[in-house]
């Protein structure tokens, strides 16, 4: 198949970017949209010109390294796929793609469609964890979890912190990616001595680098993993509980 | 040749260990601050072991390439980690463990390493499940289990079929919170160029920042890398695009020696590839073996649709071959079984370059929906990729590079041949022998980095206590940067005709075609004339555009390619060196009548380890010989 | 290399550093929509009496003035009903800018090429709209029916007289229409809304969310759109 593609090109972090439109020649429907940028770099090479630069790392979908807006739609048309999970099948003979990285200030643009997303790393090491050193853990089986409460915590712990719940939302809010970490440990025995810490710190750092959240449900919907907004609302809850308990830590 | 001193501690096996941590030199808890340790590489063994380095005081600088310490490929494993935690009183302990573990690496393994491995296994399920690691569990609250290929117990603890996930971000959040408490300074976006040695110690490193291009040098106390493994060599695996071997051929060409490269591990159950452009290989879980039936048809000429092949005219070869494991026999001989049909030209698909995982008997036995609820999310990530139903038709699998046992040689204390320079994880030789089994990469990585690491790198710096680190104006650090700056200059200059990509996918298919699956003294010296020609025409011709002061990731694969040239070598040369069939590495020169691996006990129960001699054609060969105390050398058998 | 995130600042009182989060201006969102809720299904309920006979709305009018009259001096009541709906009105529109103005800081750069959405329905992406027609509309109708400052109505006009004479100009109800349009958009958003901002989330009541948004939506909008189309029809004259 042959397509179009109209690609936003921006050679550094202050420099004007533009689109530009190339040309994917002889695109075998099996390859999977990465490998489809992979041949048009081939011919950008072989032509000379600098070749796109987009991120990717495992290409199966969870290193959570890959994403970009596709027509539109953070990781493209198909739900619950990562970008590179995605199958060139899915578009016909002779479409026109457009490609555009994620924008938002807690994402700042690198270089064509790569963006820098290290305010999550601030966000998680702001208490995304439990306090608890090597080699002073109990047995693993002391604390029995129902099976309800560890299932629902694996499926906020599905986050691959790719983004695009951020680049999906009106607001450029980091509400999905925060709650899904923050739901995860406070949902569980491990997680209940830093508890309300978590979530103030946590909202808190959030809210230095991302918007505000409307409940609009953009993230879920762009979500690869299907992470569900009802973990903003536990978050809201537990952030809520933290202030009006006045359990901060002196 | 020199014999390679493992320092494998005295006493019963037992108790090595144990013994041995009350043997080893302390790091008084203040003077721990006083010692600065670089962590290269934030995968499971390096996120772990720079989080415990840190919570033990030392000041430690973590180093990925990655943009996020999140990011590094341990990520993918889906199927579990294993631990002799025997909660279901089926009779498993440390000891079978061990032994399993010993067996499943075909007798190519170092026992008290082993052993030490399969003690701290426990440990590491209590430290992950405190960190809120969510593991499955039983409907009483309590741990669940599954078994895996190689054990005839149930020891293998899994979250969903993202288990490595869920233990790297464990990991990864213990890192992160000794970042924010200052006692780790995490460097992301950083890929280690060159290893720095004074005196004949580690001391350092020189870095190359992927956005902004700079080059800097950092130097420590001691240098430890959790950089993986190098399947990547193959081109097509299931590795991450970028992992690479530079970090560990880097500080090999700086002394380090390389043991046992051509021990690779050839996954059976991966998706073919569907053209040539293919980047990569996709793992569909082992598990599926379990209700699939992999067969292909009798003739190579069969053009009749799938479901118009009747069973007579289908060859379920293991079944056939291996009556009582049938398809579940393990990784290796699963992997050389369907090669052999498709080197017959039996292959299936439009390439004709797999077998079939035929899941029609089990629906038809279990009904679709008991299958959906096994393995609907595989299936439905089968089709996301194929754009086939599983449930219609039957699923096509290839093997694909996955795993490499080999790595940088280390003794007990995870230390490689230049003192000060430490190994972890799948970068290192030590733990798997000839052949890995399922779920136990996340256990050794995480044990190198949660449980060991952090203890046998207090006997090299404790005798340092009051020296100062090296100055990175140190004249070594001069000529890396300059040796680092060269390589840039270098390839950015070339201005041949061909990508990167192009001179990684012939070099890949080398590699596959004759140091793969199969191999044999003719094909190894083909490679071996093949790839030096190859490495000639990629310095001559090789096409790197844009600039070495922004992003360029062309600019990264070069240098990463141009090592794994280096390295493919080696692998051919030990894989021709080692003249017998063991676990991975299967010549074909060395099988039993039945087409099985034969080892040769006499001769090559040891590990060889390779010297760099500045030229890649001519390295030194070292040897450490395995000594068997507790498990009798016996022949696999899996019929 | 990765810098840790800052120490916090000084502690204030805890209400105003609650504030100070989104999230605490979000619960001041949900708290005054509530109050707006009370208000506008009480309002269309009040208004029914419009069925009734002029007398009966008009008296309805008068004793809302004499709420609570004797115990409490004449219209105290209802002005102190009006400075708690004037207090959340301004708290929800001055958090609402706030918030608009931090999503604009969040991505000041929006996107180039068209966004295609997946899950933000018409309703979601148009608060700030909805709300600012409303808004408007507000001061309209005090303007129209409360000070009778508009053309449209003469001295001695009751507040029924005023209401037939307002409705039964195209104008004026085509924008009670349009208004109570955008207030509807405005009720399903916010209604669903407000259980996630305050984080009042049951897995198992959950689904009931939405449909109590447009319960509410269509009772309170259906009452309201059915006043104006009774005077326009004549079965109110």
């Amino acid at each position: 198949m042959n397509l179009t593609l109209r690609v936003w090109r921006q050679a550094g972090p202050d420099a004007p970017g533009r689109f530009e439109t190339y040309e994917a020649r002889d695109v075998s429907p099996d390859s999977s949209f990465l490998e489809m940028l992979d041949l048009v770099n081939e011919d950008l090479i072989a032509q000379g010109e600098v070749p796109i630069e987009f991120m990717h790392d495992c290409r199966e979908g969870i290193c959570g390294t890959c994403g970009m807006m596709i027509n539109g739609q953070a990781h493209g048309p198909q739900a619950l796929t990562a970008t590179c999970q995605l199958h060139m099948r899915t578009f016909s003979d002779g479409d026109e793609i457009v490609l555009e990285p994620w924008r938002a200030t807690g994402f700042p643009i690198i270089k064509d469609l790569v963006v820098d997303r290290s305010a999550f790393d601030r966000i998680i090491e702001s208490g995304g964890y439990v306090t608890v050193d090597t080699n002073s853990a109990p047995d693993a089986n002391l604390i029995p979890i129902p099976k309800e409460t560890a299932d629902l915590a694996m499926d906020a712990a599905a986050c691959i912190g790719c983004g695009a719940c951020v680049a999906a939302c009106p607001n450029g809010a980091a509400q999905l990616f925060t709650s899904a970490k923050v739901a995860q440990l406070n949902m569980l025995p491990q997680g209940q001595a830093e508890r309300y810490d978590r979530a103030e710190h946590m909202v808190e750092v959030m809210e230095e680098h991302f918007g505000s959240c409307t409940n609009m449900g953009e993230c879920e919907a762009a979500c690869p993993k299907g992470i569900s907004i009802d973990f903003i609302a536990m978050m809201n809850k537990d952030y809520r509980k933290a202030k009006f308990r006045g359990r901060r830590s002196a | 040749m020199t014999v390679l001193d493992s320092r494998v501690p005295d006493g019963p096996l037992a108790t090595k260990w144990e013994d041995h941590k009350f043997d080893m030199k302390l790091v008084n808890p203040n003077n721990k601050r006083k010692f600065e340790i670089i962590v290269v590489g934030t995968g499971l063994a390096g996120a772990s072991a720079a989080a415990t380095l840190g919570e033990l005081g030392y000041r430690v600088k973590a180093f990925t390439y990655h943009d996020s310490a999140r990011r590094a490929h341990s990520i993918a494993a889906q199927g579990g980690i294993n631990a002799a935690k025997n909660y279901h009183g089926d009779g498993d302990s440390v000891y079978r463990l061990f032994y399993d573990t010993i067996k499943g690496g075909d007798y190519r393994s170092r026992e008290a390493n082993v052993h030490r491995l399969a003690e701290v296994s426990n440990n590491i399920i209590d430290q992950c499940v405190a960190q809120g690691v969510p593991f499955a569990r039983e409907y009483g609250g309590l741990l669940d289990n599954r078994s895996f290929g190689g054990a005839q117990v149930s020891r293998t603890f899994y979250a969903r079929g993202q288990t490595g996930q869920q233990l790297l971000l464990g990991a990864y959040q213990a890192l992160s919170r000794q970042v924010k408490a200052g006692s780790v300074e995490l460097h992301t976006n950083q890929e280690m160029l060159e290893l720095v040695v004074v005196d004949g110690h580690a001391v350092g490193i020189v870095t190359r920042d992927l956005v902004t291009g700079e080059i800097t040098r950092h130097s420590a106390h001691a240098v430890v890398l959790g950089t993986g493994g190098y399947s990547n060599a193959f081109y097509l695996s299931t590795m991450a695009m970028s992992c690479n071997a530079t970090a560990i051929w880097r500080a090999h060409r700086k002394g380090a020696f390389f043991a046992n490269p051509c021990y690779t591990q050839i996954h059976p159950t991966a998706i073919p590839s569907s053209d040539e452009f293919q980047s990569k290989l996709t793992l569909m879980s082992e598990s599926l073996r379990n209700d699939g039936r992999i067969w292909v048809p009798k003739d190579p000429d069969e053009s009749r649709a799938v479901a118009d092949i009747p069973e007579q005219d289908r060859d379920y070869y293991l079944e056939r071959k291996y009556p009582s494991f049938g398809n579940l026999a393990p990784r290796d001989i699963s992997s050389r079984a369907a090669k052999v049909v498709v080197d017959e030209g039996r292959g299936v698909g439009p390439l004709k370059n797999g077998v079939y995982l035929d899941f029609a008997d089990a629906i038809s036995r279990l009904g679709r929906e008991a299958v959906a609820d096994k393995y609907g999310n595989l299936f439905d990530m089968y089709e996301r990729i194929t754009g086939e139903n599983p449930y219609e038709v039957p699923m096509r699998i290839y093997p694909a590079p996955h795993y490499t046992m080999g790595g940088l040689w280390v003794d007990y204390h995870l230390q490689t041949t230049i003192p000060g320079l430490f190994a972890i994880g799948e970068a290192n030789f030590s733990d798997h022998g000839a052949n890995r089994l399922g779920a136990s990469a996340l256990m050794q990585g995480l044990a190198d980095g949660y449980f060991v690491l952090p203890y046998t790198i207090g006997d090299y710096l404790a005798p340092q206590l009051g020296q100062p680190k090296v100055e990175v104006t140190a004249p070594e650090f001069d000529e890396a940067e300059a040796e680092v700056r060269g390589r840039i200059d270098h390839y950015l200059g070339v201005g041949g005709s061909r990508s990167v990509d192009w001179f990684h996918r012939e070099l890949g298919k080398i590699l596959w075609d004759y140091c793969g699956m199969g191999r044999n003294q003719a094909g190894l010296e083909k490679a071996l004339s093949e790839i030096p020609a190859l490495r000639e025409e990629f310095e001559s011709d090789v096409r790197v555009l844009g600039s070495a002061e922004s992003l360029n990731s062309s600019l990264e694969k070069v240098g990463r390619v141009a090592d794994t040239f280096e390295l493919a070598e080696l692998m051919c040369r030990d894989a021709l060196t080692r003249e017998e069939s063991c676990g991975g590495h299967f010549r074909e020169e060395h099988q039993t009548e039945e087409g099985e691996a034969q080892r040769d006990d006499e001769n090559f129960a040891h590990v060889t380890a390779w010297e760099w001699s500045g030229d890649s054609a001519s390295p030194n060969e070292h040897r450490e010989a395995l000594v068997y105390e507790e498990v009798q050398l016996t022949t696999r058998s899996y019929k | 290399m990765a810098a840790t995130a800052p120490e916090r600042s000084k502690r204030s009182p805890f209400i105003v550093e609650l504030y100070r989060s989104a999230l605490g201006k979000k619960y001041v969102m949900a708290i005054t929509g509530i109050v707006g809720l009370g208000y506008v299904l009480a309002h269309m309920i009040g208004n029914l009496k419009l069925y009734q006979s002029a007398e009966d709305f008009n008296l309805y009018a008068e004793t809302l003035r004499e709420l609570l009259y004797p115990i409490a001096p004449e219209g105290l009541v209802l002005n102190l009903l009006r400075g708690v709906l004037i207090l959340a009105l301004v708290g929800h529109v001055v958090a609402a800018a706030q918030l608009t103005a931090m999503n604009r800081r969040a991505r000041p750069e929006s996107y180039r090429s068209k966004r295609d959405y997946v899950a933000a329905d018409f309703a979601a992406r148009t608060m700030r709209w909805t709300g600012v027609i409303v808004l408007l509309f507000l001061f309209y109708h005090l303007a129209d029916l409360t000070w009778a400052v508009t053309p449209l109505h003469e001295a001695g006009d009751t507040v029924y007289d005023r209401v037939l004479n307002s409705f039964n100009n195209p104008a004026s109800a085509g924008f009670y229409i349009l208004a109570n349009l955008a207030l509807g958009f405005h009720l399903y958003h916010g209604v669903w809304s407000l259980f996630q901002s305050m984080g009042w989330n049951n897995r198992r009541f959950n689904h009931w969310r939405r449909t109590l948004a447009v319960a509410f939506t269509v009772v309170v909008i259906g009452g309201n759109l059915s006043f104006v189309i009774a005077v326009l029809t004549g079965v109110i004259s």
